[in-house]
């Protein structure tokens, strides 16, 4: 009797090897690609391939939702859209105020700084991509989108909404990437307290209006309402863009640490597209190189004027 | 003779296809944890049926596909569903003589089976992605079996 199953178990039979030979040699390679994918490398590329093979599935699946909104999008009542437009057009007026206030802002700031002229925005570039699919579980919080990597889009790049702060680019396909929410549950973000100074870490927590801040010492300046951008430290975002607002400060008496609770600003419910954002490198505001973290001298407290 | 000519590879190729556009479509959150692996049902009917149509190849590809499709680590899912259609073929000659409810019972130790090859390769790779509703989706599975089989039953015809 063969190790793996005789011929005899076959109908017909002589067809090649048996299935337990063939199932042993499957599980072989099953287990290497489990081992080599863990470890990164040579098979990035490899899901690269397939992400592309799988894309047009994916597209296929999702399709009945995208439908359903370009219908409602058509369909639209006369209304509706001039209800829109309206409240397009306040927005426009709102923001074209706060931007003639920017310019002699940065003029301003220019001159504070001892500077010619006004630095350019760190944001060099950016590119709008569309949601394809959401998932919002508390294991997983994670978007996909339809830019990849022909379209310059790279792992680990910052993802934002008009609002702020959205997630990073987690994988890339030629076609989409997943984003990975800063809601998920696996992700951490270095974040600021504007009105303060103090920096630390923000963690998701697998609900989507939902952030920690664990790793604040109870006499630190925190309060309700206070405004957390990024810090630019942790290599990944440039500093000061707006992430979320916190919403509860618990100071438990037994613990040495504040429990910070903050709502994100950027939400997906509401907006179909995200922005996929190249900063500046020579950037003051760009996100710190390990070079210029080490060079710094260690600083004595975290706390430190904005 | 030629046997290989009437195998519904055809057949195969479509259900799987179906079956992963089933296990991966968006539903609702509660909805979605108790979905069952509509893929490793479909794959146990054509390695009970018709065990030489897909082989081993099919159901590893369609487990390769779900992982990449869910972002796990590659390889854990089409370990999984070639272990179950390998152990469903080893005993296809047997499950044929029995009623689909008979089978449910089968179905059901397979579906916990693969289920639990995944937890385990999760916790050794260190990413859970499912909740702990995953144990319950076996008996929804094996209550849906006698409607895959019938289901997948009329796409080929039974020699």
């Amino acid at each position: 009797m063969a190790v793996f199953g005789t011929s005899g178990s076959r109908i017909g039979g002589g067809r090649g090897p048996s299935f337990g030979f063939r199932f042993f040699c499957y599980a072989v390679i099953s287990v290497v690609l489990m081992f080599y994918d863990r470890r990164g490398g040579f098979l990035d590329t490899a899901r690269y391939g397939l992400q592309a093979a799988i894309y047009p599935l994916q597209l296929a699946v999702n399709s009945p939702s995208a439908a359903w909104s370009w219908l409602e999008e058509n369909f639209a009542t006369r209304e509706k859209l001039q209800a829109q437009v309206d409240q397009l057009r306040n927005e426009l007026r709102s923001q074209q105020l706060v931007t003639l206030r920017q310019a002699s802002l940065e003029r301003e700031n220019a001159t504070l700084r001892g500077l010619n002229s006004a630095l350019p925005d760190v944001i060099e570039r950016r590119v709008v991509g569309e949601v394809i699919s959401v998932e919002l579980s508390n294991l997983r919080q994670r978007l996909l989108v339809n830019r990849g990597g022909t379209h310059g889009v790279y792992r680990g790049q910052p993802v934002i909404t008009g609002d702020g702060v959205l997630g990073q680019v987690f994988r890339t396909g030629p076609f989409s990437s997943e984003i990975i929410l800063i809601t998920d549950a696996e992700h951490a973000l270095p974040v600021q307290i504007v009105r303060s100074g103090v920096r630390t870490i923000a963690l998701g927590t697998g609900r989507s209006t939902s952030l920690e801040l664990p790793y604040v010492p109870k006499n630190y300046d925190v309060k309700v309402g206070d405004l957390l951008v990024t810090s630019g430290l942790g290599r990944v975002f440039p500093f000061g863009i707006p992430v979320a607002r916190v919403t509860k400060v618990e100071l438990v008496p037994t613990e040495p640490l504040a429990q910070i609770h903050a709502v994100p600003l950027a939400g997906i419910e509401n907006d179909r597209e995200v922005l996929f954002i190249w900063e500046r490198p020579d950037h003051p505001a760009a996100t710190a190189s390990p070079e210029a973290i080490a060079v710094e001298p260690p600083a004595k407290a975290p706390v430190s004027p904005p | 003779m030629n046997l290989a000519r009437r195998e519904p590879r055809w057949a195969v190729f479509f259900t799987v296809l179906l079956a992963l556009i089933a296990q991966v479509l968006p539903l609702p959150d509660w909805l979605s944890v108790v979905r069952p692996s509509f893929v490793v049902l479909v794959i146990i009917y054509w390695s009970i049926y018709s065990p030489h149509a897909g082989g081993i190849f099919a159901p590893w590809l369609a487990g390769l596909a779900l992982d990449v499709f869910k972002g796990d680590v590659l390889a854990q899912n089409a370990l999984a569903v070639s272990l179950v259609a390998y152990i469903a073929m080893s005993l296809h000659q047997r499950l044929r003589n029995q009623t689909l409810i008979q089978q449910s019972l089968f179905v059901f130790a397979m579906l916990t089976l693969n289920e639990f090859v995944v937890f385990a390769i999760e916790g050794w790779s260190g990413h859970t992605a499912a909740s702990p509703w995953r144990w319950l989706t076996p008996m929804i599975g094996a209550m849906l079996w006698p409607f895959v089989a019938l289901l997948a039953g009329r796409t080929h015809s039974k020699a």
